[in-house]
């Protein structure tokens, strides 16, 4: 018996050693010249040609005020345009609008449509159409979660064919921004319709560069250029998203040539696209994306209420290692809650250099000492110790959390990690404030109001002001940002909020990633900007050499 | 017979009812709500709009109330409306009449599973036999051996694998989805044969592990059924081997193999999610996996009505083949 288990065991170890051969001769296959080689383009712009976009999401519905994916408003983006739009350099300007005027008081907008623009039907888009949209975000019966922005609205009226004015019931300054996309429906296609039950979500009429051509489920989404675009007919033709759930499969079709261009992870960034294929075939792009990573302390718990002990963690971390290690160096440090090179983002703050020395200093200062010799510091006989809560699943939380926890053993404060499931995390320990620190990370908006975030009256269940922060100062300030029209003005407001955050420290802000994009060297025209690379999509074009489908309308 | 079927169809529905209550069950006891895409840490929403979501979504009620609202409906045989965006109904989403059959991701997924059950009965009954009949030879082992490799190699990443290697490496087939982006243009043979060139991939790496599992249990069973007095008498009566294995024993011995297949339904159904999802292939598996990472309850519930009615299906045939293969069984 134990020579027959003997033996078979034996006979497994080549059988093993096979299957690892295996594996390694097909990971590492040399890429041959899938795509033809490509000659210097000629530098205008032609027709023709489609652009396949690799995406893990289907979008769920094109109507944008009942989407909440990102997939699905990326889609729709491409149909529909806006009242405004953010430009590059992310000030706001007119999208279907022609122009505007804010009463001196800030309260009563006014709008002037552009005229001649057409849905893909070929109806005029008109006032009434706003109007029609705007009725329907407010309406009751409407399941959508962006309602908040237009109840602040007292009054909507038509004045003309081509101009419509709103009166808000306070000066509201996010109020310009919010008259984006979600607001602009047909009505002479949806009037007197419940729009959750007609198909208008699957088969949607907008203005935009864009229409669609077909949606298969589970499969892609088809848009064809619209010729009749107001803003010029876009040069490439086609525009598909191929939906692919599978990470390690959009990748590979990326290599086949299934797809022409796909958002990639550091380590695809960094490293396997790192090879003469990627550089000869594809064009790599690297912006910040509009969301910071932060650890957040509880600041009803009696040790993270005294501002020195947050200060001397901030000292005992070290940002560039943690972006070096976690996103391969594909990230920037925070210093507050607005990403680099927008507007509102204070280059000026004070800033915390790693220095641990300094940071056991601060702690001493604050009572802290290992007074019993068993390397964690203590005061009043408790020694400091505390528990990182983040979610499941987030690598990129789980390492930073890893490492933190590594730097601050180092000053003698023994750190945690517990790991949690996102909805019991957000409902069983967010929500009830039962947490010491947290790692998490905000997606924010292009409007820099943050009133939901930092006001003090914001800490009930279900608010955003889940770490208690109150500082009166900041509340003034932040009640100002929002009621202020001028750009100027509202800049001194949030440079003066960010000063008094680095100050405060109730987050430490961690690091800002990339956004990491890679297309096929072919397609031209890309300009990378603050606000991403598909702003200008209408404009990219491919030389008609290097045109690789043909498209037939 | 006849009132066997009929005593068999009619015990399904208790089953099934005992099935649809535990599903909705353990599906609403995982944390997490339809709305909380929509609505968890977005500064945007305020509670009001968040309770008033909720109640749009009817999951304000009782979870017994909720599970009794969608009875109501299920007996009428309508599986309610999807929660995700379009709210499109969840019938249409897995058998869209107004597509071409071929399109429907029930039948996507039904055929790829009939495809891949075919080539394992047709590939693992023959090669069980033979190595039953060859117990210990070397053309034994070989096949001991690859089926071991079969069980041990993760279906997702054998399917990775496969993919580098003929799709990029070589580039002979393509890597996911069902057809190409020129389809459209195609003739008729050239279609079939772009749709053809798709399913390789996908229906070889479902029927692989099937494949390996299945033969061990023919061998199995042959070796066991070759062991009886019958078989023993049947060759003293100097019937030839051939006779003997295929006309004696390989009856008996296809007796648990009858079983397995039915057992094997919701295997196939689980294994679709996986696959489908690599593969990038519009089917029901895939369309599981999304309800499920949205929990759109009315979905989900859908998709695991239609997997336990395929399931229970399953079985009455099995059970139908047994009596079939087994005259002990019809006579009681």
């Amino acid at each position: 018996m134990l020579s027959y288990i003997l033996k078979r065991l034996l006979l497994m170890i080549p059988l093993i050693f096979g299957i690892t051969l295996i594996t390694f001769t097909i990971i590492h296959p040399t890429y041959g010249d899938l795509v033809g080689r490509e000659t210097e383009s000629i530098a205008t712009a032609v027709y023709g040609d489609a652009v396949i976009e690799g995406t893990i999401g289907e979008p769920s519905t094109l109507i944008p005020m009942l989407a909440g994916d990102s997939a699905s408003h990326g889609v729709a983006g491409m149909i529909f345009n806006g009242i405004v739009k953010y430009d590059t350099d992310l000030k706001v300007i007119g999208d279907l609008a022609e122009s505007w005027t804010i009463s001196p008081d800030g309260m009563v907008i006014t709008f002037r449509l552009k005229k001649g623009v057409k849905w893909a039907d070929g109806v005029e888009f008109t006032a009434d159409d706003v109007m029609f949209g705007y009725k329907t975000i407010i309406d009751e019966k409407t399941p959508t979660p962006y309602k908040e922005d237009y109840m602040q609205v007292k009054k909507f009226e038509v004045l003309d064919r081509y101009t419509f004015r709103v009166t808000y019931k306070k000066p509201f300054a996010p109020a310009l921004t919010s008259w984006g996309n979600l607001v602009v429906l047909p009505r002479h296609l949806l009037e007197g319709k419940d729009i959750t039950k007609s198909d208008f979500g699957r088969n949607p009429i907008g203005t935009g560069p864009y229409k669609l051509r077909k949606w298969v489920s589970g499969q892609e989404v088809v848009l064809d250029s619209n010729r009749d675009y107001f803003d010029g007919r876009p040069y490439i033709d086609r525009y598909i998203y191929r939906v692919i759930p599978d990470p390690a499969t959009l990748f590979l079709e990326l290599q086949a040539g299934g797809i022409d261009m796909m958002g990639l992870t550091p380590i695809q960034y960094t490293k396997q696209t790192n090879t003469d294929f990627f550089r000869k075939n594809f064009q790599k792009f690297r912006y910040p994306v509009f969301n910071y990573t932060y650890m957040g302390f509880n600041l009803k718990h009696p040790w993270f209420k005294d501002k020195r002990v947050r200060q001397a963690i901030a000292h005992a971390i070290d940002k560039s290692e943690i972006i070096d290690v976690v996103l391969f160096g594909l990230g920037s440090p925070a210093t507050g809650p607005y990403v680099p090179n927008t507007w509102p983002y204070n280059p000026y703050v004070k800033k915390y250099e790693f220095d641990p020395e300094k940071a056991k200093r601060l702690l001493k200062e604050a009572g802290w000492e290992d007074t019993d010799g068993d390397g964690i510091i203590d005061k009043d006989g408790k020694p400091l110790q505390f528990t990182i809560l983040t979610n499941m699943g987030n690598r990129l939380r789980i390492n930073t959390a890893t490492i933190i926890q590594w730097r601050l053993a180092k000053i003698g404060i023994k750190v945690e990690i517990r790991l949690l499931e996102w909805s019991t995390f957000i409902n069983e320990f967010i929500d009830k404030k039962r947490f010491e620190a947290v790692i998490l990370g905000w997606s924010i908006g292009l409007d820099p109001d943050q009133y939901d975030i930092w006001h003090s009256s914001k800490t009930r269940e279900k608010e955003f002001n889940f770490v208690s922060y109150n500082n009166p100062l900041v509340d003034t300030l932040l009640e100002k940002g929002r009621r202020t029209f001028n750009i100027e003005e509202r800049k001194k407001v949030y440079y003066k909020i960010q000063e008094i955050l680095a100050d405060d420290l109730p987050y430490i802000f961690l690091y800002v990633p990339d956004a990491i994009p890679i297309v096929h060297s072919r397609i031209k025209g890309i300009k990378p900007s603050p606000i991403g690379i598909s702003y200008n999509l209408p404009k990219w074009y491919v030389p008609e050499k290097l045109q690789r489908y043909r498209i037939e309308p | 017979m006849l009132i066997y079927l009929i005593k068999r169809l009619l015990e399904m529905i208790p089953t099934l009812f005992g099935i649809t209550l535990l599903s909705f069950f353990i599906i609403h006891l995982a944390p997490g709500k339809p709305t909380d895409i929509l609505t968890e840490l977005n500064p945007k929403i305020t509670p009001e709009a968040r309770l008033k979501l909720e109640k749009y979504y009817g999951l304000d009620k009782p979870i017994i109330v909720q599970y009794g609202m969608w009875l109501k409906r299920i007996v009428k045989l309508d599986f309610g409306e999807s929660f995700s965006g379009d709210r499109r109904p969840v019938m249409e989403r897995i058998w869209d009449t107004k597509k071409p059959l071929l399109e429907r991701r029930l039948f996507i997924t039904f055929l790829i599973n009939v495809l891949s059950m075919l080539i394992i009965f047709t590939i693992a009954i023959p090669v069980g036999i033979s190595s039953a009949t060859h117990q210990y030879s070397l053309y034994d082992k070989i096949t001991t051996t690859s089926v071991f490799i079969g069980f041990a190699i993760p279906s997702f990443w054998l399917a990775l694998l496969l993919m580098m290697l003929f799709g990029v490496h070589l580039g002979w087939l393509p890597i996911s989805g069902l057809k190409s982006m020129n389809y459209d243009s195609l003739t008729l043979m050239q279609k079939i044969w772009d749709r053809t060139l798709h399913l390789l991939l996908p229906v070889f790496v479902s029927s692989f592990g099937g494949l390996a599992g299945l033969s061990r249990y023919m061998r199995g069973s042959m070796l066991e059924v070759l062991r009886q007095d019958y078989v023993t008498t049947a060759r003293a009566k100097g019937l030839s081997e051939k006779r003997v294995i295929y006309g004696h024993a390989l009856r008996n011995a296809l007796l648990p193999i009858i079983t397995l297949l039915g057992l094997s339904v919701p295997g196939l159904i689980g294994g679709s999610v996986i696959f489908e999802n690599i593969f990038g292939i519009p089917g029901m598996g895939q369309l599981f996996f999304m309800g499920v990472m949205t929990r759109d309850y009315p979905l989900i519930m859908g998709i695991l009505t239609i997997g336990a009615i395929l399931t229970l299906i399953g079985n009455l045939l099995s059970d139908i083949g047994y009596m079939l293969a087994d005259p002990r069984i019809r006579v009681k």
